[in-house]
């Protein structure tokens, strides 16, 4: 399946009438009991109303991992050792003027990692070495990712924001009080520091290279609900692409089964090898890298989550070590 | 015996009457109503006739007050002329979530001068979810010379200096406990204040304190109350500094470790063993941090009588529990992390058949990449084993609809049923279908229901099922659900008993909120935050009730006609005055 990064027909405007599809999730009349949870099968969240359109049409473009090139964002990112709240600042969009929320939307993404975002930029998520502000940066990618839909979690990060706390899970949810996600998390990491004496039988298994399984998460682009990949499974970048390709289109076509209206067609093609995405993965150091840059083996123990984006949002991008716009074999083309 | 004296009491209201009051003096009236404990109670008491509320008020000494904003200091004083014991709520619930701004009101103080004058006797300050200062614990601990109860719990705005005035003046405290707070831990040596003389502690409870506490003060003050029952250590207590406070507080009833992890030599150990199982009278335990399997054991023989067990703060493995839970044959509620999983909790189904009530903390709220947690078999196992449950808070990734009908029909005596899926708007992992049935299932077969938390993918359904089914309801709390105004007008239309309803990020709207207009004065308070309510329509609610304070919330940079956070609530005390500038009275 040797083709060019040229898209394959297609696939492309069906891929792209994900968008309009996601606008008429919203548009779902109120009221309407069981008809709607076919098409809601995929979402997180309840509908909203018509304005939730621009919104999911502008987090579209900033599904992306981080922008070295905006330099280090270290204070959207609190650890709860802070004992400050962490939460997020989205709030619904719910009910709110579509035009002004889609200003504010506009500027408080650009603002939300950093005044000083070119006007292109991408929401940062700095991946900070700590755990805590790992998961936070998770989170926001959680929350980003939801912006497809209407609700709840994500929307525009608003003063709450700007004042304190770092992109991440939604304010206040889970219902957990602060002192209690405090000591959880210090107990697990207390445990490897503190008792010395003690075998800290509790540490996470996060990402552990030796052990059960190396699970990633991954995300692509259009699709809300992330997956989860075993990297031990693989032993080569193809069959990870190939892998990650089966899964979304399995994803994709599920999703738009859902909405399959006359006359569509299920998507068929290859979604990576065709050039369409590409993938592209955050190391340990926060980092964007292209997929394939580096040996196997020195990406799998670096690697902390993958993505498949839009190839063609990739130029926007600030790219890690790699070069822009420098696709390797692996990231676009399986075997 | 209470109710049977009302009865008498009741059918003396005739002859009270016609005898002109002759045959029922006062006194005796009041000597009879004063044993009535419960609130509800004397309020219903007090509505039976004039008389009655002059003997219900003058016998009352304890008086409860759910919001602080329903009524004022004055009115509570002028009402209750006796009172020795305040209980008081502040804040929306929701505040321990972060979602109420920080200065938002809530302040003990106005409250503690009107009790300095009217209550000078006053024993006893209850205050959850309050604001409290320094300088308002040391006027409280000068004030009352009779003082000796104070509990604060999930309440802000002190540090250890205020607790140290406590400690320096209280001559005759018999409770100290602080609980969950935002306390600005200084550390210093606020246990060393109280006096070489003091010995009638019975509660001290400073778990939450996260800096070092004077050991040596500690040990002495333990060493001389030798009524102390509760005890409840923060996590800088060793192990070998709890062994030497228990040898000489054998008769704790409560007992709240320290750090449960420590290089303990074996003689050491089994001091501690020793000491632990000759609690004879311990029915609580709690702290345990960073608990493990190593020294668990040292506390199965302390197990035997334990009815209340609180491993929240222990992130146990499965297997650990187990063992533990084999030495707990009386448990009745326990608090777990859910790093035990499903097969924690098939052992506690296994081991704990007079279980009451469970709660399951998630360790990790925030990390998604954890692929583990508790699952809805967890659930599943624990009512089969427990069928007495009936009360459960439950924190998971993935439920089912057939699950929780199974659980439901095993324990169909739930008061309180919280479940939270924690991925908003989650459906049925199996089927992918909303977990309306669950929640049906819920109010149908739980009669007694007085509590219920919702969560997942939830259609208006779920709120049909609740108005139509839940006859007890008194609290709601929904988040990330329905579809329409139409969910929200069913529970309002539907929930006779219902008191505090509180929202979240839910499609309702103007319709919704005024369809309760006249539902709210007999309700508590209601919240609802992030929904599709606009000023106009608060404005017109606050308009067409006067006795409703209508309160919105705003962020910076909303929408000005968006209503962003909405708290109603029923007051004979009029809008506040205190409110900060981001909160509006309507």
């Amino acid at each position: 399946m040797e083709k060019g990064c040229s898209k394959n027909v297609e696939s492309c405007p069906q891929l792209l009438d994900l968008i309009p599809q996601e606008r008429e999730w919203h548009h779902v009349k109120r009221g309407d009991g069981c008809s709607e949870e076919k098409k809601l099968e995929l979402r997180l969240g309840p509908p909203g109303e018509d304005n939730w359109r621009d919104e999911s049409l502008l987090s579209l473009g900033y599904l992306s991992s981080s922008m070295k090139g905006n330099g280090k964002q270290t204070h959207e990112f609190p650890c709860p050792e802070d004992h400050r709240p962490v939460g997020s600042v989205l709030s619904t969009p719910w009910g709110k003027n579509p035009h002004q929320q889609q200003t504010k939307t506009c500027s408080s993404f650009l603002q939300f990692p950093s005044t000083t975002a070119p006007p292109h930029s991408l929401p940062v998520m700095a991946k900070e070495s700590s755990q805590p502000c790992c998961n936070k940066a998770v989170d926001l990618q959680d929350s980003e990712r939801k912006a497809f839909k209407p609700p709840a979690n994500t929307a525009v990060p608003l003063n709450t924001s700007q004042k304190r706390t770092a992109p991440g899970p939604v304010v206040g949810w889970p219902p957990i009080r602060s002192i209690r996600k405090n000591l959880a998390s210090n107990s697990s990491s207390k445990q490897a520091s503190d008792s010395p004496s003690v075998d800290p039988p509790n540490e996470k298994p996060a990402a552990e290279p030796n052990g059960k399984g190396q699970f990633v998460k991954i995300n692509m682009d259009g699709v809300p609900i992330g997956r989860k990949v075993d990297l031990k499974a693989y032993d080569s970048y193809e069959k990870l692409s190939t892998a990650v390709d089966e899964l979304f289109r399995g994803l994709l076509a599920a999703q738009r089964d859902s909405n399959m209206k006359e006359g569509e067609k299920a998507i068929t093609s290859v979604l990576i090898g065709s050039g369409e995405y590409t993938l592209v993965y955050e190391d340990d150091e926060g980092d964007s890298m292209l997929v394939g840059d580096v040996p196997w083996h020195m990406f799998v123990s670096t690697v902390k989550r993958l993505r498949a984006l839009k190839s063609s949002e990739l130029p926007a991008l600030g790219l890690g070590s790699s070069k822009q716009g420098k696709m390797k074999p692996w990231n676009t083309l399986p075997p | 015996m209470e109710s049977s004296e009302l009865k008498r009491s009741k059918d003396s209201v005739n002859s009270c009457e016609s005898a002109r009051r002759s045959s029922f003096p006062d006194e005796v009236l009041e000597r009879v109503l004063s044993l009535l404990k419960s609130h509800r109670d004397r309020s219903s008491v007090s509505l039976v006739c004039k008389d009655w509320y002059n003997a219900e008020r003058w016998s009352r000494t304890h008086v409860f007050i759910g919001n602080c904003y329903s009524v004022s200091p004055e009115i509570v004083a002028r009402r209750f002329p006796r009172i020795r014991s305040v209980t008081l709520k502040g804040k929306p619930r929701f505040s321990d979530f972060n979602l109420v701004p920080e200065n938002w009101g809530a302040d003990i103080h106005a409250w503690l001068v009107v009790f300095a004058a009217e209550y000078p006797f006053l024993e006893e300050l209850r205050l959850k979810r309050m604001a409290i200062s320094d300088e308002s614990l040391e006027f409280l601990a000068v004030s009352f010379p009779n003082f000796k109860a104070l509990s604060l719990l999930s309440c802000d705005g002190f540090s250890t200096n205020g607790l140290a005035a406590i400690a320096t003046h209280c001559k005759n405290l018999t409770e100290l406990d602080i609980q969950e707070n935002g306390i600005d831990d200084i550390g210093g040596s606020w246990l060393s204040c109280f006096p070489e003389s003091f010995t009638t502690l019975e509660v001290l409870n400073f778990a939450n304190l996260t800096s070092d506490i004077n050991f040596d003060a500690l040990e002495k003050l333990v060493g001389r109350c030798k009524s102390m029952r509760v005890l409840k250590l923060n996590r800088s207590v060793s192990l070998e500094q709890l062994q030497r406070l228990l040898v000489n507080a054998p008769q704790l009833a409560e007992l709240g470790t320290g750090l449960f992890s420590q290089e303990l030599t074996i003689r050491e150990y089994e001091e501690l063993e020793s000491a632990l199982s000759n609690c004879k009278n311990m029915h609580t335990l709690s702290g345990l941090w960073d608990a493990t399997g190593i020294y668990l054991p040292a506390l199965y023989l302390a197990c035997t009588h334990l009815t209340f067990l609180n491993l929240s703060y222990a992130a146990l493995q499965s297997v650990e529990l187990a063992k533990l839970l084999a030495h707990c044959p009386q448990l009745k509620r326990l608090w777990v992390l859910d790093t035990v999983e499903d097969k924690g909790l098939e052992a506690v189904g296994l081991n704990c058949p007079l279980l009451e009530e469970l709660r399951v903390f998630p360790a990790d709220p925030f990390d998604d990449e954890i692929v583990h947690g508790v699952t809805e078999a967890g659930f599943v196992a624990v009512s089969f084993g427990c069928p007495r449950l009936h009360y459960v808070l439950y924190f998971c990734r993935q439920m089912t609809n057939a699950a929780v009908a199974t659980i439901v029909q095993n324990c169909p005596d739930f008061t309180h049923f919280r479940l939270c899926i924690m991925n908003p708007g989650q459906p049925d992992y199996l089927t992918n279908e909303p977990m309306d049935e669950a929640f049906g299932a819920v109010v149908r077969t739980c009669t007694k229901l007085q509590r219920l938390s919702v969560s997942g993918l939830l259609t208006d359904l779920t709120f049909e099922y609740i108005g139509r089914y839940a006859k007890n309801l008194e609290t709601l709390s929904v988040a990330f659900a329905g579809r329409s105004d139409w969910g929200m007008q069913c529970v309002l239309g539907g929930c006779p008993k219902l008191r505090k309803l509180e929202i979240r990020d839910c499609p309702f709207g103007n319709a919704a909120l005024l369809s309760g207009l006249e539902k709210y004065e007999s309700m508590r308070s209601l919240w609802m935050s992030a929904c599709n309510v606009t000023m106009n329509g608060c404005r017109l609610l606050a308009r067409e009730m006067p006795w409703l304070n209508v309160e919105v919330m705003k962020e910076d940079g909303s929408d000005d006609s968006q209503a962003d956070k909405v708290y109603v609530y029923r007051s004979i005390a009029g809008p506040r005055r205190d409110a900060p500038p981001s909160v509006l009275t309507l």
